[in-house]
């Protein structure tokens, strides 16, 4: 019960946002549709829908690090976690409390760039909706490292490192746009170390209905997602702490 | 019972005291500020008895509850309006008063009902869907006191709760202030001498960690040989051993 007018809280500072909501909705779905009409001009592999919207359903999942970090990082600069250290709520009510209320948001997300996706041509089938459940791990991962960052970086910093740096890496490593293999070397060897290619590869593969393709991807992402996670609540706990 | 009664309490951060073995008593339904010029540990002290930090050494109970074995009876007990108007901007006066009621576990239609009452009794009726971020400084802070009071504490700490205001704000947070009196304990700490002579019940005046006096206004003014309470206090620092 105190836990979840906590969540509620933080539900609605993010959706309440109309930032959050260009760069969350608006952005990965106008990102969607000049990429088609590009692909419509110019057909390239790498664009056609079914290969372009898992993609870009991940990188928009990116975006959730920036809102949830803003919002962690205001509470502490501004005192409000401050005032509610000093209620009943509990350190699990408050990881919980900014963990749990972004992932539907994110599940959201998804639904609508597959839903655009399905306008712009997506053949539609049972696979959409799988895809969007196997966000959940993407979504943990985002999310977790929204907590991590909030917790040890100021609003300004978290804008910089999540917004800029965090969304680039993302849309750079991840195979997105361009194929890895083409620039190979020691980028596609990092881009691969790292989870977000693997994150746009199970995607892919859940989409066209292969799921053994899912494998080793899951893998990368859900390990990832896991230490991200321990790593963001041992930071918010020392941050509480130091509080 | 006293609502607050500091043993010995002690914070140290490395080499620095910054509270210096505080025996400190406030009685129920008492006023009391807490003066001292910046560093004299006035927030350290506030924040060992709301817990959000522990002392180094020493103890203080809380209506008869020790902040260091009765952690979760303490939080259930008091309410903090921070120095910083910390009110959640992307909601709306209504929903931060019952965010407010939520985290202390009222049920939703007590929830409602509290945040209906102090909506009406601090005012807030008519911004009552407005959201806090675009409310003045002004009535931020009195959606501030509002949010700390709607858990119905035994213990109220106001940390400078005027701070920056204009005159009438000030004006009118004065008077909420005094209504709350006699029906719980205030912890107030400001700088403005205006304020605690107007408002407390008794002054503790803090130096370098220490507690250096507590008296009435009144009496504080007599120590020091003045009738103005703002010359007492400075007398009474400058000439305080610490």
């Amino acid at each position: 019960m105190k836990g979840l007018a906590f969540s509620k809280r933080n539900d609605l500072e993010v959706l309440r946002d109309p930032l959050n909501l260009f760069f969350g909705v608006g952005f990965p779905i106008v990102l969607l549709l000049l990429l088609t009409a590009i692909q419509a001009n110019i057909p390239v592999a790498m664009f056609e829908i079914e290969h372009l919207a898992p993609g870009i359903v991940v990188f928009g999942l990116s975006f959730m690090t920036l809102f949830s970090a803003t919002l962690i990082a205001k509470d502490r600069g501004s005192s409000f976690l401050q005032r509610l250290y000093t209620t009943p709520l509990t350190a699990g009510d408050f990881i919980l409390g900014y963990l749990l209320p972004i992932l539907p948001i994110c599940i959201a997300q998804s639904a609508i760039c597959y839903g655009a996706a399905v306008l712009l041509g997506l053949e539609v089938t049972v696979h959409i909706v799988t895809s969007i459940l196997f966000t959940l791990p993407v979504a943990l991962l985002f999310v977790s490292l929204g907590l991590l960052c909030g917790s040890i970086f100021t609003d300004k910093q978290v804008g910089g490192i999540c917004g800029a740096l965090l969304t680039n890496l993302t849309a750079w490593l991840s195979g997105i746009w361009f194929d890895l293999g083409l620039v190979g070397g020691a980028f596609q060897k990092i881009a691969n170390l790292l989870p977000f290619v693997h994150a746009v590869e199970m995607e892919r593969a859940v989409l066209r209905g292969d799921y053994a393709g899912v494998f080793p991807h899951i893998w990368w992402v859900v390990g990832y997602a896991a230490a991200v996670t321990a790593i963001a609540v041992f930071a918010f706990l020392r941050q509480m702490k130091r509080q | 019972m006293d609502a607050i009664k500091t043993i010995e309490l002690t914070k140290k951060y490395k080499d620095v005291t910054a509270v210096d073995g505080l025996n400190l008593t406030v009685r129920q339904g008492e006023l009391l500020s807490l003066l001292g010029v910046n560093g004299a540990g006035k927030t350290t002290t506030i924040k060992m008895l709301t817990g959000l930090t522990r002392p180094t050494t020493g103890d203080a109970f809380l209506n008869g509850k020790s902040i260091l074995t009765g952690s979760a009876a303490v939080k259930a007990m008091i309410a903090v309006s921070p120095q910083e108007t910390a009110v959640a901007p992307n909601l709306t006066v209504r929903e931060n008063l019952e965010l407010m009621a939520g985290v202390h576990g009222l049920p939703k239609p007590e929830a409602k009902d509290k945040a209906a009452e102090l909506s009406d009794r601090f005012g807030l009726g008519t911004i009552a869907n407005k959201r806090a971020g675009k409310l003045s400084g002004g009535w931020q802070r009195r959606l501030s006191i509002a949010m700390a009071l709607i858990s119905d504490p035994q213990i109220l700490f106001l940390d400078e709760p005027t701070l920056g205001l204009d005159v009438l704000a000030r004006s009118d947070l004065w008077d909420m202030i005094r209504a709350l009196k006699g029906n719980m304990t205030v912890i107030l700490t400001t700088h403005y001498m205006e304020e605690a002579e107007a408002l407390s019940d008794r002054v503790a005046i803090m130096k370098s960690g220490r507690l250096l006096l507590t008296g009435t206004p009144a009496e504080i003014k007599a120590q020091a040989g003045t009738d103005k309470f703002d010359e007492a206090f400075v007398r009474i620092v400058k000439e305080g051993q610490p």
